[in-house]
């Protein structure tokens, strides 16, 4: 739940997750964004184009990295801006044949990088990462504070 | 193929109308793990002063990928969709997306740079409410690359 602005300082962080990711999560946000890109769910079409693998939807990465602002904000609308670059894509390992182990984990920190007192808002930085090296840059939310 | 330089400034006017559906809304979520209940529980989302279910905060790239599609598809751009990759995203929102919401997006290509055999083509959708309500501004970076990168 996110603090009254006033207790809150840049710099804090506001918390940590890791999100598992599956070749059948990848085809579940296919489904419900629309896009069909096979680079997300066929092996040998993403390496077709020259990629190491299936990946993983930039925008999977970056809705699924917001999740630990929604809950620390209480309310997801309070989300007012958010950004990000997709810089190195997440390459999501084929699991299917051992149900529950992940094709990838992508490690998300959330830390306060700006506040604006007339606004009364804060911004929240995201480090989102794979194996220490970052998938996002300039990953940016700011909420909306009470 | 080559990307035509003077896209930059051309606009597609608002398509076919978005109906914002639960259903939706709670595909969505569940599909990029949200867990929060204003996105699944009607009452939970009432409770916090909302009408109905609340979308997460990048459902809008549904709408604004369809408005994207516009420039994509058209033959006069000279965009491959097979070489396109997506560089940034950003979603400014004016008021949050709910249940029963009719969407339309206005298309803006804001800005094409050659980079290499390829370009970087920025596009902005402002998307609002059938009756004029500002809703988000979605801003992406597509990268077109070239038949060499």
């Amino acid at each position: 739940m996110a603090l009254p602005f006033d207790t809150l300082e840049v710099g804090q962080q506001i918390g940590s997750t890791t999100v598992t990711i599956t070749r059948q999560d990848l085809v579940r946000y296919a489904g419900a964004s629309g896009d069909l890109n096979p680079i997300h769910w066929n092996s040998s079409f993403a390496e077709g184009v020259g990629l190491p693998g299936v990946i993983a939807h930039g925008m999977f990465t970056m809705g699924a990295a917001v999740q630990l602002v929604s809950d620390w904000a209480g309310d997801p609308s309070a989300i007012v801006d958010y950004q990000t670059r997709f810089t190195k894509p997440v390459v999501v390992a084929d699991t299917t044949a051992t149900p529950g182990e992940p094709g990838a984990g992508v490690d998300v920190v959330g830390v306060i990088g700006a506040l604006d007192a007339e606004r009364s808002t804060a911004r929240v930085d995201l480090t989102v990462s794979v194996d220490g090296a970052k998938v996002l840059v300039k990953a940016q939310a700011v909420v909306k504070l009470p | 193929m080559t990307i035509d330089p003077t896209l930059q400034g051309r606009s597609y006017p608002a398509g076919d109308i978005y109906s914002v559906g639960r259903e939706a809304i709670r595909d969505f979520a569940r599909a990029v793990k949200a867990t929060h209940p204003v996105h699944y529980d009607v009452a939970a989302a009432t409770a916090l002063g909302h009408s109905d279910l609340v979308a997460p905060p990048t459902f809008a790239i549904i709408v604004a990928q369809r408005a994207d599609a516009q420039l994509i598809e058209d033959p006069s751009a000279g965009i491959d969709f097979s070489r396109v990759v997506h560089a940034d995203q950003r979603f400014v929102h004016h008021r949050a997306i709910v249940a029963g919401d009719q969407l339309v997006a206005e298309l803006h290509v804001d800005s094409v740079r050659a980079m290499g055999g390829g370009a970087m083509i920025t596009t902005r959708a402002e998307i609002s409410t059938v009756d004029g309500r500002p809703t988000a501004t979605t801003t992406s970076s597509l990268l077109v690359r070239g038949e060499d990168q």
